[in-house]
């Protein structure tokens, strides 16, 4: 474990350009590997960072508002409260903040042993998990590079919601829909967002969810458990007709993960059973399994037509 | 200004100031146990993921292995002997005590700490009570015993 220095960034210009810690939920816990080597940390919970603001057309929320004071917090959507709540634990939620959520690493166990290779920690050493142990990668966006999945929960509802993260960097503030927040590995699987070095997220707008929502988690345990996949539902009906579909999966791509022929499938059709039979059935249309995670292409098809089925 | 070397820091630790010099990446658990010898708090996984160095901040449950002591200058610390001596044992500690909540007793003060912010949050259920105490593991299994002494100081 290297040393680092510390300071608490006061304003916004004090802290942009500099290697920033949050909770510290997910830094610390790779500096203890050896996969994060900070030099100097700047604290960037004391922005004006914090806070929940509602507008007409939606929320926003500060990024370095807590897991657990988000969650409880009455005008956020009820889609985000579900998933942060089926995330990690009380203790834990009461220390990460949505910023951090967002930008937490894949959990590939290549990537989170620094001994082990991995493209993605250390450039060029090659992916363990391609031929190794697979079960957590990815099924869909994956390069030859890395197969790793992006783990939050937050970030697949957020998906669903068409969501938008704020940005503020060097040159001023920008705002990028979430769709264009991640990026896929190619051959540089060491960036996972597009954001630039010393960029820090201000705030996360939420626009006010038009239909009705679900967060479906599957975990190998009931609770403290992250994904082995999740779905989000976000479906908005009129006059017995679909006119709105958003169903993102979580943990099976390098990034919440639209399914596109799901959503097409659903698109002017009425919200029943035979509906969902149908559009579950494309789920998995275009996934590319490895031999340990093949059994979620099922797990995927049937966690979609659970989750619409309850959705509905 | 980043600070190099050791930094002073002050916390009310269980009710009183309390001034110590840390390094950057002191993590509070450290703290408590290394340097300030409240050796109750343990140190079960290091990586956030068993609940055994659970202590409130400002009353709100974390676990103190994932955070840095130095994110925590001015705030109130309550640790597990904080809240109660072995002639007045806080109502939570009677209760474990009662409902036999421990086996090897390693993540007991974890449990504790959890819980006592558990009932704070007031939960609806023996249910929510079991789901908000996840994050706190007993490898001898003691849960069942200790959702009973949550459950019994709940009012559930
Ligand atoms: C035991 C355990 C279980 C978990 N289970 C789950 C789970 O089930 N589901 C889930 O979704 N997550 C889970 N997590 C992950 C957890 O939610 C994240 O670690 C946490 O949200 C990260 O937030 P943080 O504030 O602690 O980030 P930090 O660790 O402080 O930062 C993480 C990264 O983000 C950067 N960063 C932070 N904030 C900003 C910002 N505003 N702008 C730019 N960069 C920033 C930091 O520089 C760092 O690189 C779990 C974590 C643990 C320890
Ligand atoms: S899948 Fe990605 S994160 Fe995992 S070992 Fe390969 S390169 Fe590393
Ligand atoms: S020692 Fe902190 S959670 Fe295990």
């Amino acid at each position: 474990m290297n040393g680092f220095t510390y300071a608490r960034a006061a304003t916004l210009a004090e802290a942009i350009g500099g290697t920033f810690i949050a909770g510290g939920t997910d830094l610390l816990q790779l500096w203890k590997i050896g996969a994060a080597t900070p030099a100097a940390l700047v604290d960037i919970t004391s922005l004006p960072l914090a806070g929940i603001t509602t507008s007409a057309n939606g929320v926003l929320i500060g990024a370095v508002a807590r897991l657990a004071d988000v969650a409880r917090h009455p005008a956020v959507p009820k889609l985000v409260t579900d998933a942060i709540m089926a995330s990690a634990s009380g203790q834990i939620r009461n220390m990460a903040t949505v910023g951090g959520n967002l930008l937490q690493r894949t959990r590939c166990p290549y990537f989170r042993s620094a001994d082990l290779p991995c493209n993605k920690r250390a450039p060029n050493s090659g992916c363990g998990a391609i031929a190794g142990q697979n079960r957590a990668a990815a099924l869909f966006g994956a390069s030859l590079a890395c197969v790793a999945s992006h783990p939050s929960d937050l970030a697949v509802a957020l998906a669903a919601l068409d969501a938008e993260i704020d940005i503020h960097g060097a040159t001023g503030p920008r705002r990028l829909a979430i769709a264009d927040f991640y990026r896929l590995p190619g051959d540089a699987p060491e960036r996972d967002t597009m954001l630039a070095p010393g960029e820090l997220i201000t705030g996360i707008f939420i626009p006010t969810p038009t239909g009705r929502t679900i967060y479906l988690k599957i975990r190998d345990r009931a609770s403290f458990e992250f994904a082995v996949l999740s779905v989000a539902v976000s479906l908005t009906v009129e006059a017995g007709i679909i006119i709105r579909a958003r169903i993102v999966a979580g943990s099976v791509a390098p990034m919440p993960w639209r399914l596109h022929a799901v959503e097409a499938a659903l698109i002017g059709r009425a919200p029943d059973a035979a509906s969902f039979t149908a559009a579950a059935a494309v789920a998995a249309e275009g996934a590319q399994p490895l031999p340990h995670n093949n059994f979620k292409i099922t797990l995927l098809r049937r966690a979609v037509a659970r989750a619409l089925g309850e959705a509905a | 200004m980043h600070a190099h070397g050791r930094i002073a820091l002050t916390l009310i630790l269980n009710g009183a100031p309390c001034t110590a010099s840390v390094a950057p990446s002191d993590t509070l658990l450290d703290l408590l146990r290394d340097q300030l010898h409240l050796t109750g708090t343990k140190k079960g996984c290091d990586m956030g993921a068993c609940g055994a160095c659970t202590v409130l901040v400002d009353g709100r449950r974390i676990t103190s292995c994932l955070t840095l002591a130095l994110a925590h200058d001015g705030a109130a610390v309550t640790t597990i002997e904080g809240i109660g001596t072995p002639d007045e044992p806080h109502p939570l500690q009677a209760a474990f005590i009662r409902h036999d909540a421990l086996q090897c007793g390693y993540c007991t003060p974890g449990q504790i700490m959890s819980g006592i912010a558990v009932i704070a949050e007031n939960p609806s259920s023996r249910d929510a009570i079991r789901e908000a105490m996840s994050g706190n593991l007993c490898r001898g299994g003691a849960h069942p015993n200790i959702i009973d002494a949550i459950a019994e100081v709940a009012g559930l």
